[in-house]
């Protein structure tokens, strides 16, 4: 697979139409151990940069936002009941939310991994 | 997503460091500034792991950012209690006791612990305050009394019920002191003096010693098997379980001790009918608001789910009016549970009282609560 990233720190694995999004190894580090995840309604669509919900740890909170156009298909229900799978497995377990995209020329626009590793070093 | 801890733009190169600052960076630590120091907010454990080791073991908190003042000279009691509304010519020596320092409308200008030692009182203030304070106490009590800030003087925390075992092995004796009284101790040639006190709700102390030794000793300490060192990030989770207010959120200028709920550090004898009511600055305002009440009134919150509730959210009837906002808020680490303190209309103050924070425009069920959140153990002997 190969994965997007955005300046707000989220992850996007995109296949066709259909991509999956959470919270880069970075973004978790930031926030430190993750204890509330809310998460975006499954049917509703956002634009690109839309607030979706947001993440806490004990000391900070941090709005989570829609890297691509479109519409959330799925959600990760395990986080509710475990919000660190965020910290323990950011890129696998610990996913957000499917999003069917509606502008996946929108993907080109993101940072490749090299790109991202730049900006968090 | 966007990280949003509290980081300020005050370059690095501006901040002051503690005795203790290469230390915090050996250990890995984050760095935030605070109170105008570069502080360690959190070690690689992380915030959550560094409060539920203090909560069970012991944990040892660099404070060196704290002000120390020792106010000496035969009026210095009397002085003091010009400035603060607690009982400070009874205090016996070796004892400690929260004061506060209050502006001419009751306002807390600051919260601090003092200690009668044999020849004088320490005084340990906020960070953020120090500079004003000192100045405040100068300008009302310095023809008085000997106001002398002690700059040199580190201040180190140990805190968990494993403290006394681990502090004992290193300065024998130190298990005898019991809550809220303090000594002096010799370690390795350097005067210390330790107080059984804290912030965190917990057994432990606070340790006061020169800071050319401060590194060595916070050393020793962390060889001990029991502890591990704990940034401020714990130090503000432990606090808010343990109901301790924190100056700057839960207290200040605009607060007074009714309002916040302090009256339990307001002695009888400071009130109206006690042998020295009043006589302090600020005291129409609060003699009136202990006899009368006051409108509003810090109170304890639980949430009934698991929505973390910060401050500033605004707190409403269920389904109703506006009455109060939450000055700190988490989700308790040991307690287990989204909880916060808020200041509330006294209606509605009461435990059990049913209260909406407005979360991000959604209603988060709230209930009035005691304090503290999870119960102190502090060693009365």
């Amino acid at each position: 697979m190969s994965l997007k990233y955005t300046v707000e720190h989220e992850w996007v694995d995109a296949d066709h139409a259909l991509a999956t999004v959470g919270i880069t190894h970075h973004a978790q580090d930031a926030l430190g151990d993750v204890v509330f995840v809310e998460l975006p309604e499954v049917g509703k669509s956002f634009a690109q940069g839309e607030v979706t919900g947001v993440v806490e740890s004990v000391k900070a909170a941090a709005d989570v936002y829609m890297p691509v156009s479109g519409e959330i298909v799925e959600v990760n229900e395990a986080l509710r009941d475990e919000p660190a799978l965020a910290n323990t497995d950011p890129l696998g377990a610990g996913w957000f939310f499917k999003v069917r995209l509606s502008n996946s020329a929108e993907l080109d626009a993101l940072m490749d991994e090299a790109a991202y590793k730049a900006l968090t070093q | 997503m966007t990280d949003t801890p509290t980081r300020t733009a005050s370059p690095e190169t501006s901040l002051l460091r503690t005795p203790l600052y290469d230390l915090h960076l050996e250990l890995g630590a984050r760095m935030v500034p605070f109170a105008g120091y570069s502080m360690p907010v959190q070690y690689p454990a992380g915030l959550m792991a560094e409060h539920l080791h203090t909560r069970a073991a012991a944990g040892l908190f660099d404070v060196s950012h704290m002000g120390q003042l020792s106010i000496s000279g035969g009026d210095a009691a009397a002085a003091l209690e010009t400035l603060m509304p607690v009982d400070v010519i009874g205090l016996a020596p070796g004892r400690q006791r929260y004061g506060m320092l209050l502006n001419d409308n009751a306002g807390i200008l600051d919260d601090l612990m003092f200690t009668r030692r044999a020849t004088d009182f320490l005084v340990i203030v906020n960070g953020a305050c120090k500079v004003a304070d000192t100045a405040h106490i100068q300008k009302h009590i310095g023809t008085r009394c000997q106001v002398t800030p002690l700059p040199d003087a580190a201040l180190l925390a140990l805190q968990g019920p494993l403290a006394v075992t681990a502090l004992e092995r290193l300065v024998p004796g130190v298990g005898a002191l019991v809550f809220m009284s303090g000594q002096s101790f010799v370690w390795q040639g350097h005067e210390l003096f330790l107080t059984r006190s804290g912030y965190t709700g917990e057994d432990g102390f606070e340790i006061s010693i020169p800071s050319d030794a401060a590194l060595a000793f916070a050393r020793a300490l962390l060889q001990q098997p029991e502890v591990k060192p704990i940034g401020l990030g714990a130090r503000n989770s432990l606090r808010l379980e343990a109901g301790l207010c924190l100056y700057g959120n839960d207290i200040d200028s605009g607060t007074t001790p009714a309002q916040a709920n302090l009256l339990w550090a307001v002695q009888k004898v400071r009130r109206t009918g006690g042998a020295r009511a009043g006589g302090f600055i600020g005291a129409p305002t609060l003699l009136a608001q202990i006899d009368s009440g006051c409108a509003r009134v810090r109170v304890g919150l639980r949430a009934l789910e698991r929505v973390p509730v910060r401050e500033h959210t605004a707190l409403h009837l269920p389904g109703g009016a506006a009455v109060g906002e939450v000055t700190s808020g988490l989700l308790g680490p040991s307690a287990d549970a989204p909880i916060a303190m808020a200041y509330v209309d006294a209606a509605h103050s009461a435990p059990g009282t049913r209260l909406d924070a407005l979360v991000r425009g959604k209603p988060v069920p709230m209930q009035v609560c005691p304090m503290p959140f999870v119960p102190h153990s502090y060693h009365r002997g």
